[in-house]
């Protein structure tokens, strides 16, 4: 058997059988990821990891845990821009930056760093605002072997046309090539760029807590979640974010119907920045 | 044959002007979930979106992620991400990475809604000037859905409709004017 089997009943039951043999032998629990997505990635993954019969990746899963970390890597945050959509780095910098100059500390949390794109795009901002020498990035992500590519900071050269654009559209001061080397068909980060990001795997199905932050960025990860796990990612943000603190999501997400969406008020809903309230202590959404 | 529950369309190149065409011709009393794909260079799709009101008989938005796929309405996958249906009909965005080298796709559109609503799926693809939509069309037509391609020699851009007939056949080829009378005839009671 291989390729797509001819019944998407049958294929729903292989990826529920895989969803159960990654919880059961390895813990992660891939059980609230939204399924259409979730199922091309498997698919994906049978495909370059054996005959594209998903039932046949299980085993390999139950039986080869060295394939571990590229399995976590093909089911988890796929890679993304510098200054993916521009407009909303532009607000980071003229709306959200200033009022973060105000801590002596700024602690920033981006979960599902990916390849580490958006964390460098911030490192930029905060460079440029002069306030990345007070600065903590923490960037996590489920796959270690993404976190690696992150911290390399290396990503093919013909990116750098789009990229610079964006940083300029971003309201950047300078040009993007003053960041980076080309050599070899790469573009190369300047290493300094990385001296106060960490990079820390971390799971938001399962994890915890585990810094205080005035800034978090999760942009387009939620869209792969079901509304419980929404509802619990929002959750975390909420607890890890101080009081003012700033949420920023993807461009196309709707946190609306979540319950924790009640303690959050928009900064720009349309951008999707939001700022941590209390109502408890009677702070409303606007 | 059932009776459809679902449209899905696809195209690129010439497309904006050929979805005007089928939305305008469409009976404004089709229950059907009616859902777009259209590549466009643009950042998003609120231009194409009222563009498509304009012609068409039933209102057009731009669909969102966790809404329910909703009849009555014509729902277009917006720029940058794809649109996937889910089995319990709510739709999910995507940014993995570009299939057939474009984001959204129709294949992804249309692989997504064939496991949704199997044989009670009419699968529409119009002008355009890439081969995006010929494999998701197959998936539809394996999985019992109707398929219905605009015949080449009046496309705009014709690659898209032809790779389709390739790849996955028609049950109905037809031409442009013709495709929402066909529709109306396959979807009202």
């Amino acid at each position: 058997m291989s390729g797509t089997p001819d019944d998407p009943e049958l294929e729903g039951i292989e990826l529920d059988l895989f969803v159960e043999a990654m919880r059961r032998r390895h813990g992660y629990d891939f059980g609230q990821y939204a399924p259409a997505s979730l199922l091309r990635r498997v698919r994906q993954l049978a495909k370059d990891f054996g005959d594209g019969a998903i039932s046949a990746l299980t085993h390999r899963l139950l039986h080869e845990p060295g394939l571990l970390p590229e399995l976590l890597e093909g089911l988890s945050v796929p890679a993304s821009d510098m200054f993916r959509d521009p407009s909303v780095f532009r607000a980071l910098r003229e709306q959200v930056l200033p009022l973060l100059a105000s801590y002596p500390q700024i602690t920033i949390w981006q979960a599902g760093c990916a390849h580490g794109e958006e964390v460098y795009s911030l490192a930029i901002l905060l460079e440029e605002a002069g306030l990345y020498e007070r600065s903590q990035i923490f960037a996590t992500d489920l796959s270690a072997k993404a976190l690696e590519r992150a911290r390399e900071g290396i990503y093919p050269l013909h990116t750098a046309q789009q990229w610079s654009r964006n940083y300029l559209a971003a309201g950047g001061n300078h040009s993007l090539a003053d960041y980076y080397s080309a050599r070899y068909g790469l573009l190369k980060l300047d290493r300094r760029l990385r001296r106060h990001v960490t990079f820390a795997q971390h799971s938001l199905v399962a994890d915890a807590v585990f810094c205080e932050a005035q800034l978090v960025l999760c942009r387009n990860v939620l869209i792969y979640f079901c509304n419980p796990l929404q509802q619990r990612c929002l959750a975390l943000f909420r607890d890890s974010l101080v009081r003012g603190g700033f949420l920023c999501l993807g461009l196309r997400e709707r946190p609306d119907a979540a319950e924790a969406a009640a303690d959050f008020a928009p900064v720009d809903a349309s951008l999707r920045i939001y700022r941590r309230i209390d109502p408890a202590a009677g702070e409303r959404r606007p | 044959m059932t009776r459809p529950a679902a449209i899905v369309l696809g195209c690129s190149a010439g497309g904006p002007e050929a979805l005007k065409t089928v939305l305008g011709g469409l009976d404004p009393r089709l229950p059907q979930v009616v859902l777009v794909c259209c590549h466009t260079g643009s950042e998003t799709v609120e231009l194409l979106c009222e563009l498509l009101a304009r012609a068409s008989s039933l209102p057009v938005i731009e669909a969102a992620e966790r809404e329910p796929a909703r009849g009555g309405v014509v729902q277009v996958a917006p720029a940058g991400y794809h649109l996937l249906v889910e089995r319990d009909l709510h739709f999910t965005l995507s940014t993995d990475p570009r299939v057939n080298l474009v984001r959204p796709s129709i294949d992804v559109l249309f692989a997504s809604a064939a496991a949704a609503w199997r044989d009670a799926l009419v699968g529409v693809v119009l002008s355009g000037a890439n081969a995006d939509g010929a494999g998701g069309l197959r998936e539809l037509r394996r999985l019992g859905g109707c398929a219905i391609v605009q015949s080449p020699d009046g496309a705009l851009a014709s690659a898209m409709p032809q790779a389709a007939i390739d790849r996955a056949g028609a049950d109905h080829c037809v031409s442009l004017d013709a495709i929402a009378p066909l529709l109306n005839r396959l979807c009202l009671p």
